[in-house]
């Protein structure tokens, strides 16, 4: 691994257009890199994991020894070099005893910069949150209050030790370690994430949020979430990411499992910032990310995300509509510019009878990004009364950009009723004009018109995160029109 | 207020406007009548500052400074205002979260704070009473299935909500029913003041029958050709443009 020297940040403060992009100096505990099943077994000692754990890992491991990175989705880059990478990094000066107020001073320089001021959240917001730096949760924010309800909501590495029941009873359960390439990478060497347990009938009475950041160069992150709402309870989760600015790019393969019991309701909202590289399409982080949730009966789960970083995003937030009369939606915002490449959308997998889903979708490219929907609507022979609506709209500014759609529809029940639609606009010189001619800049006017663009999802977003969500769409595309 | 010398206009290589000498002072009412394709809009766009316009010689001055170097959204902050013939439809986008965005723009400009959400408030319910627009339009997406009465409405609050200095209103009254025109022609006298000048363009003497204009011109194949008072127009209703064509080519 290449040692960040002080050459390097002053280049990396050179790339201002990336606000994110700077890199905290903290101690750091990295492996080797590479990756064999000794790796596996240290990433697990570390942890101090019980066997069953370690067991796990190694047979996903062998799992994924089989498996071929899959290249059925829209995009190209270099495939990562898998022994390249690091597979653990964590902040040496991290305890897990310690509370917030304990906690490395630079690393919460680090929030401020992110502008997420542990503090503030903690005192406005009533979110409650969790950071993880590359690989390890560091803080986590109104545990007591939550613990008052019987909440749990703590880092994975303390679930597994402390609730290793609920832990064992769900976890893969819903992303099983053979589901995909690197779903069976992350299940062999997670080394962090966050665990969320709501009991019956509780509805959370505040946000849960977890913020990801990759730190360390040459490092992979991959967390791990795990969701379980227990019958009749409410959550909602957000997550946030980042990762400095680096001229190689960086891997980022998470799982999340959503576990929503009968008459239960899980909100996840995601506004995903990763690095997207240069405006030459050097560096930039690999997000290749696993999302499912089960919904069992009259449970609901709702996938918001704005994604606006990554160089290349694979990510298919899913719904198993598996109980009667239960809801999937998944509201998505992706923003690619330069060199960016998403392949994004979900699938709803209908098994229950009267299920429903809605899927609305608002790519925007600019630049010579590639921008793809990529949406899987199943309705099983059981499932009577399926019904979905999916709307995908695309807007392109410029002419070297692309928007693609590729909708798949499998009914295997008559009574499915499925509604597609679609649009495809361009942010015309008439309507800047038209902006500007009321004394709007033009960066503004198309802040303007793709907030507009995006409203239908933007409100689906917690109100802390939709101004924020709107900033960053405002930082993504800027300079994006000349 | 506004003095346009011998300008020259151009889009992709082809001349539209070809030498137009007009003078604007501060408190009169301007008609520019003429045919279809003279370049009334052409002219419009660029003192608006369109930029796929070329303006291949002559200058614009406005208030004695020359703004061929503005940009669009510079020309605004100066008290420029075009309303539209064609306004665009922007989706998404309310009309009450356009014009805030346009006015804090503006104030931006002036090294303004953003105007406090309740004088914002305040504002958007006096004009839009003036104007007589109903609540429920103010929330609906910028031009998104209005019809052509409700754009040019629309645009009227915009000016009404702007207070500019010089308001182009390109064939506001197009589209317009009678009670409409009204409603418009009376925004547009309240606004005017003995600081503040209007442009019209029109094809009908009927909205000058509210708005008395000061001055008449009529723009002929990208030239002034014709000007005089409000009995010009009066005239060009009667006897519509083919005289002033004959007048010209002979
Ligand atoms: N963007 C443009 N590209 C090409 N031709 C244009 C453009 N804008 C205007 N024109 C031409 O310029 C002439 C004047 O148009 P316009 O100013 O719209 O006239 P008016 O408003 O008087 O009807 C017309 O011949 C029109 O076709
Ligand atoms: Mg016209």
């Amino acid at each position: 691994m290449s040692k960040y020297t002080e050459d390097d940040l002053r280049e990396e403060l050179k790339t201002k257009e990336y606000e994110y992009g700077f890199y905290t100096d903290i101690e750091s505990d990295t492996f080797p890199i590479g990756l064999n099943e000794d790796i596996v077994r240290a990433i697990s000692k570390k942890k101090d994991e019980p066997e069953w754990m370690t067991q796990w890992r190694l047979e996903a491991f062998k799992v994924w020894k089989e498996m071929k990175e899959p290249d059925w989705a829209n995009v190209h880059y270099t495939k990562p070099d898998f022994q390249a990478i690091a597979y653990y990094s964590a902040p040496t000066s991290v305890d897990p005893n310690k509370t917030l107020d304990d906690v490395d001073p630079d690393l919460l320089a680090m929030y401020k910069k992110l502008g997420i001021s542990v503090d503030e959240q903690k005192k406005m917001n009533n979110i409650a949150m969790d950071i993880v730096v590359d690989s390890v949760s560091v803080a986590t924010t109104f545990k007591k209050t939550l613990a008052e309800k019987g909440i749990i909501f703590m880092p994975i590495s303390e679930a597994i030790q402390e609730h290793p029941e609920l832990v064992k009873k769900y976890l893969g359960t819903i992303v099983p370690t053979k589901d995909n390439f690197y779903a069976a990478l992350n299940s062999a060497v997670f080394s962090d994430g966050s665990f969320c347990y709501i009991p019956k009938g509780v509805k959370c009475p505040m946000e849960l949020s977890t913020y990801f950041r990759i730190n360390q160069a040459g490092t992979g992150q991959f967390e791990r979430t795990l969701v379980i709402a227990d019958e009749g309870s409410y959550v909602s989760y957000l997550e946030g990411c980042t990762a400095p600015s680096r001229d190689e790019n960086q891997l980022h393969a998470a799982v999340v499992e959503l576990i929503a019991l009968d008459d239960a309701e899980i909100k996840y909202s995601t506004v995903q910032n990763w690095y997207p590289g240069n405006a030459e399409g050097k560096g930039g982080v690999y997000n290749f990310v696993t999302k499912r949730g089960l919904c069992e009966k009259n449970a609901k789960i709702s996938w918001t995300q704005v994604e606006t970083g990554s160089a290349v995003t694979w990510k298919y937030p899913s719904c198993v509509l598996k109980g009667d009369n239960s809801v999937g939606e998944f509201y998505s915002i992706a923003v690619t510019n330069n060199f960016q490449q998403a392949d994004t959308g979900t699938k709803m997998i209908h098994l229950g009878k009267n299920t429903k889903s809605t899927i609305i979708s608002k790519g925007i490219s600019a630049g010579k990004s590639q921008n793809s929907y990529r949406g899987l609507v199943q309705v099983s022979s059981r499932a009577e009364n399926a019904r979905n609506f999916s709307q995908c709209d695309s807007l392109l500014m410029g002419n070297e950009c692309g928007a693609h759609t590729f909708p798949y529809i499998e009914a295997k029940n008559k009574t499915a009723q499925i509604e597609h639609e679609a649009t495809t606009s361009k942010i015309g010189e008439d309507q800047i004009f038209y902006c500007n001619q009321r004394g709007i800049d033009t960066e503004k006017a198309i802040a303007l018109i793709v907030n507009g663009f995006s409203k239908d999802v933007l409100n689906k977003l917690p109100m802390e995160f939709a101004v924020e969500a709107q900033k960053l769409l405002e930082i993504s595309l800027e300079g994006s029109v000349g | 207020m506004l003095k346009i010398n011998n300008l020259h206009a151009s889009v992709e290589e082809k001349s539209i406007l070809k030498g137009i000498n007009l003078e604007v002072k501060a408190g009169e009412v301007h008609a520019i009548m003429g045919p279809n394709g003279s370049g009334k809009s052409t002219l419009a766009s660029v003192i608006a500052g369109k930029e796929e316009y070329e303006v291949t010689a002559g200058n614009i001055l406005l208030e004695n400074e020359d703004i061929e170097e503005l940009a669009a959204e510079e020309r605004a902050h100066k008290g420029v205002f075009l309303s539209f013939q064609y306004p665009v439809e922007i989706p998404g986008v309310s009309v009450t979260n356009f014009i805030k965005t346009a006015i804090n723009a503006n104030r931006k400009a002036k090294g303004l704070e953003d105007m406090p959400a309740n004088e914002m408030l305040k504002l958007i319910r006096s004009k839009s009473e003036m104007l007589e627009i109903d609540r429920k339009f103010l929330s609906r997406s910028l031009n998104q299935g209005f019809s052509g009465g409700e754009k040019k409405r629309n645009e009227i609050f915009q000016m009404a909500m702007l207070e500019p200095k010089l308001a182009i209103l390109d064939e506001t009254d197009s589209g317009l029913d009678i009670d409409a025109l009204r409603i418009v022609a009376n925004g547009v006298n309240k606004l005017k003041s003995k600081d503040n000048a209007v442009i019209l363009i029109t094809h009908y003497q009927r909205l000058l029958d509210y708005i008395k204009p000061d001055f008449v011109h009529v723009l002929y194949n990208g030239k002034i050709v014709k000007s005089g008072t409000a009995a010009l127009a009066h005239e060009l209703e009667e006897k519509g443009y083919d005289w002033i064509k004959e007048e010209v080519n002979a």
